[in-house]
């Protein structure tokens, strides 16, 4: 049977992710596309503690800690030096979670793409800290629960709309961005090979499910990767030297297919339901503007 | 020239077999090559094999790449079971410890 993505695996098993982690998809494909000549940074995050404690390893590539607000000072530095040894054909990659890039890691990673250094940024978007206990995140998305904001009597869930670093990276003109969602692995690996083609710094974002922080079950993990993209609530879109482009489905389903089959979106009600739908098509149609290339700010 | 010492394991020396509850058993009867378990897999616990004594639907698959299930490593999360479009894997209860 033909592969449709790359047979090489740089990912180990015996790892000590959860049980459906979508953040280990996210690497195996990331890997996979990047190949054998990589160095891999995470700061603080899942995958500080996926591969388990010293001295093992679940990647076959060299494999960087960094603390939690440097992911973007790290890759510039290992870049820069790899360069220096001649090496300019490794791929530095940053693998941070999405605490440590929306949060904690903002300005280290605002300032490597600022620098224009020849790396790569992955986010691997959870959508709260769920290393340390599914506290929320800026990256959390509207209605969601979390620990720190237990819905409870008063019904304090998160009242915030998520955001979107991808679209702050195109705001800040970064010469390749792209959002991908392990869902479509497929599509996944061309970005990135796409990325690679780009001279400067690359951004990605990838949602990638959390089966105990988003309260279902294990086996839905790619399922709902999938429904955030069929739902337009994670839309997936390339931004290459200023072109962008948006992947369109023609028959968009209702965000409650999305909503119904997550613990933390449980308590919403009928009403919350509709104003996720409505800032939901109100992000569609400002991308389809940009798409047009009409400016937005 | 190594600068810095390294040592390092494999995260593979780590069974994770114990973890699982359910495990996946593929029906090879059914099952048609797609691969698509394999793509999905967190654990990296399906591989791809050829040539070993399974049931085949017909001849033309005797000479086919076939997934299977590394019962060492594999979480029993279920994605697998739940992505195969031809309801190949069936997820199985694990017997009395």
């Amino acid at each position: 049977m033909p592969f449709s993505i790359p047979k090489e695996e740089y990912m180990m098993s015996g790892h000590t992710a959860c049980a459906g982690c979508g953040a280990t998809l996210a690497m195996r494909y990331v890997m996979k596309a990047m190949g054998e000549k990589t160095v891999v940074t995470v700061p603080a995050s899942c995958w500080a503690v996926i591969p388990g404690n010293y001295p093992n390893t679940a990647l076959k590539v060299p494999f960087i800690y960094t603390p939690f607000a440097s992911t973007g000072a790290t890759i510039s530095g290992i870049r820069e030096a790899l360069n220096e040894e001649g090496k300019e054909d490794y791929n530095v990659v940053g693998f941070a979670g999405d605490g440590g890039t929306a949060d904690i890691g903002l300005q280290a990673l605002s300032a490597a793409m600022e620098r224009g250094h020849n790396v790569f940024y992955i986010m691997y978007d959870n959508e709260a800290y769920m290393n340390t206990g599914i506290q929320r995140s800026s990256s959390t998305p509207y209605g969601a629960w979390t620990t720190t904001t237990p819905v409870g009597k008063d019904r304090v869930y998160k009242k915030e709309n998520k955001k979107v670093v991808a679209d702050m990276m195109m705001a800040q003109k970064v010469p390749y961005v792209a959002t991908a969602s392990i869902a479509f692995p497929e599509d996944l690996i061309k970005k990135i090979q796409n990325a690679k083609k780009v001279k400067g710094p690359k951004f990605i974002q990838i949602l990638s499910p959390c089966p105990p922080g988003w309260y279902f079950n294990s086996e839905n993990t790619v399922k709902i990767a999938r429904l955030a993209v069929e739902t337009r609530i994670f839309p997936l879109y390339e931004y290459i030297e200023g072109k962008f482009t948006l992947y369109k489905n023609p028959n968009p389903l209702p965000v409650e297919k999305y909503l119904e089959i997550q613990g933390r979106f449980g308590h919403l009600s009928t009403e919350e339901i509709q104003k996720i739908q409505e800032n939901v098509n109100k992000r569609w149609e400002e991308l389809l503007d940009r798409e047009k290339g009409k400016v937005i700010t | 020239m190594v600068l810095v010492p390294t040592a390092y394991a494999p995260s593979s020396n780590n069974k994770t077999s114990s973890w699982r509850t359910t495990k996946p058993v593929i029906d090879y009867g059914k099952c048609t090559r797609c691969m698509i378990c394999w793509k999905f897999c967190p654990d990296v616990a399906i591989g791809v094999t050829q040539g070993m004594n399974l049931e085949f639907p017909n001849e033309r698959f005797a000479k086919m790449e076939a997934p299977y299930i590394d019962y060492d490593y594999c979480k029993g999360c279920g994605i697998c079971a739940n992505e195969c479009p031809f309801d190949a894997i069936d997820m199985v209860q694990e017997s009395e410890m």
